[in-house]
């Protein structure tokens, strides 16, 4: 109670002043703040449990493994993080990637295209399949979950019938493809030019969502596109560049699956689409729009990768990684729900 | 019948008309804003209020009739042209992105990037630089209570948040500022601090329209204030001469104020 209250004024401040929160409500206003922060911790639990129950879990060339086998998923949730931040969501991203890795792999092989031109054109293609995506979705005014489920099936029937069914093989590949799976030894920590390339991207899209006016307008736009639009932002052409560069990240992606595999095979990432949006979800981006850091993400897809690696090093069951991610998704949307309804 | 305009308004219309199939919004509706005044425009629901303020902000392009900003005829197809002449609107819908900060809402669709090769090439944003403008602004406006720019808006009262919009307007808006129904989705306590942001933009010498269904805030707040029936301007009066019985009397037709008894000229 402050007895200096007097004037309205001075009421006003007292207000201000005064803190009546609990330490809950504290709590709610600092994850609301640094919403990167849960995901982080989860990821430090992870690894001390694993690194205490599997005694070579926690070694240098395990940890550079799990790295390698995060960095698709890890790609993706890039693009998929952007098109989340927009209110939208992509199930397309991994169908894009494996058709995109195909025209890549096939043009060059195939058609005996010079390698480095193969790969523009598979990168052009992705471009152009979430452009496609896009211009359903601002133009034709359809939602974003039911234009990506046609193009779903669209996209992996075009896959399926282009391929005929065949794999291209490492040898068959063009050297340019596999490029991103050679790897580099950091003191004693194995990664892949494939893991560089994505922590090139996170840095690049964090300082694009953080420091630009296209990023503020993402935010704007997933947050509230009527009050994007009454401020002049033109909230359709940031709705399809969204779309458009996220199906070139997943295009990038597709060049990062050839390295990892070393082949190019129509069945590949196939659970890629549903992962891609668990380690959104579970890096603390909200599936509401306008919320969240992309750096989560790349915390999230990093947790399924060490779920993952840690129950195998451990010798248990893989189907406990089900359990686990799917715990923590429901746990991260609930923590999302309530984090939103923070007042600092 | 034409009427001539008058010398020294910031803003005016003359005949406008805007016609929804058969149904006549605007009937050769004429309109004054003065230098320095907050004018209210009232009127019941269909009388052509929200279309005449849509067409002075160019959110409708007018079937007929001139508009005129400091006496120079313009025609705004859309808001963007409005505002780029330096006509700000205000909506009652608290236009603001709840997740972003203060600075960032008060820049919104006009962000400013960092000279040199670090805006032009790798387009990056003055934040520094507009969280310093902002919070000038907000200090400006008698809004000194918020003082971290970095807030996001989610966090503020309803009253915070339309004086968020208030002060981005004020911020942009060189010539004219329109205020539509700024307290409608506000309390008591709230819509008495935006009256006080009315008033201190009045004391800057920004012109404001204020349109308004809550009559004791038009007379707390209106130098003058517009009654437009049936799509036309019935009548321009001042607070200090009428009551609101007069002007709800005005509203409806029941009282008919002769062309000649209207106070066109600013109080000031």
């Amino acid at each position: 109670m402050s007895e200096t209250a007097t004037t309205s004024a001075g009421y006003d401040a007292a207000e201000e002043i005064l803190d009546r929160r609990t330490p809950v409500q504290r709590l709610q206003t600092v994850l609301h703040t640094y919403p990167w922060l849960s995901p982080a911790i989860v990821l430090v639990v992870a690894l001390v449990v694993f690194g205490s129950i599997a005694d070579n879990f926690a070694t240098p060339s395990n940890l550079g493994t799990i790295t390698q086998q995060t960095a698709i998923i890890g790609t993706l949730a890039i693009g998929q993080t952007l098109i989340i931040l927009t209110a939208g969501i992509d199930l397309s991203c991994g169908a894009i990637m494996v058709f995109s890795s195909m025209v890549m792999a096939k043009t060059a092989y195939d058609q005996g295209v010079a390698g480095w031109l193969a790969l523009f054109i598979g990168l052009a293609v992705g471009l152009l399949a979430g452009l496609a995506n896009g211009l359903l979705i601002t133009r034709i005014n359809l939602p974003p979950f039911i234009v990506t489920l046609g193009s779903l099936g669209i996209f992996t029937s075009l896959t399926l019938l282009y391929a005929t069914g065949r794999t291209v093989r490492e040898r068959e590949l063009a050297p340019e493809l596999l490029k991103l799976g050679s790897p580099i030894n950091i003191g004693g920590f194995t990664l892949t030019t494939g893991v560089l390339v994505m922590l090139a991207l996170y840095g690049c899209f964090a300082f694009v969502l953080r420091y630009t006016a296209w990023g503020a307008h993402v935010y704007a736009v997933g947050d509230d596109p009527d009050a994007a639009r009454l401020a002049g932002i033109q909230v359709q052409r940031v709705l399809l560049s969204v779309y458009a560069v996220a199906g070139l990240i997943f295009a990038v992606t597709a060049w990062v699956l050839i390295g990892r595999v070393g082949a190019a095979s129509p069945n590949s990432g196939e659970g890629d689409n549903l992962d891609s949006i668990t380690a959104v979800v579970i890096g603390g981006t909200s599936l509401f729009g306008g919320r969240g850091r992309i750096i989560g993400s790349l915390l999230g897809a990093l947790i399924v990768g060490v779920v993952s690696n840690g129950l195998s090093v451990a010798g248990l069951d893989q189907a406990y990684k089900q359990l686990a991610i799917g715990g923590l998704i429901i746990v991260a949307v609930t923590a999302d729900q309530w984090i939103r309804r923070a007042r600092a | 019948m034409t009427a001539t305009t008058t010398t020294g308004a910031v803003l005016q219309a003359r005949g406008l008309v805007k016609a929804f199939g058969r149904v006549v919004a605007l009937d050769a509706a004429d309109f004054d804003l003065f230098p320095g005044e907050v004018l209210a425009v009232i009127g019941d629901n269909g009388a052509g209020k929200s279309s005449l303020i849509k067409c002075l902000s160019g959110a409708y392009l007018p079937d007929a009739g001139d508009i005129y900003l400091d006496g120079e005829a313009v025609h705004f197809r859309r808001p963007q042209e409005a505002r780029a002449h330096g006509i700000e609107t205000v909506y009652q819908t608290l236009a603001v992105a709840p997740a972003l900060d203060i600075a960032s809402n008060l820049f919104l669709g006009r962000e400013r990037r960092k000279p040199g090769i670090l805006g032009s090439v790798f387009r990056m944003l003055d934040g520094s630089g507009m969280r310093r403008d902002a919070r000038e602004q907000m200090t400006k406006l008698g809004i000194g209570t918020l003082q971290n720019m970095t807030q996001p808006v989610e966090t503020l009262s309803g009253g915070q948040r339309q004086a968020v919009s208030v002060a981005r307007a004020a911020a942009f808006g060189s010539k004219v500022i329109i205020l539509d129904e700024p307290t409608a989705a506000l309390g008591v306590r709230e819509s008495a601090q935006v009256l006080r942001l009315i008033q201190n933009l009045r004391e800057r010498g920004m012109p404001v329209i204020l349109i308004s269904h809550n009559m004791p805030q038009v007379f707390e707040v209106a130098d003058r204030i517009h009654v437009q029936r049936l799509g036309a301007r019935a009548a321009v009066v001042t607070p200090a001469t009428v009551s609101i019985t007069d002007v709800v009397a005005i509203m409806t037709g029941a009282l008919k104020v002769p062309l000649e008894d209207q106070t066109l000229t600013p109080v000031r």
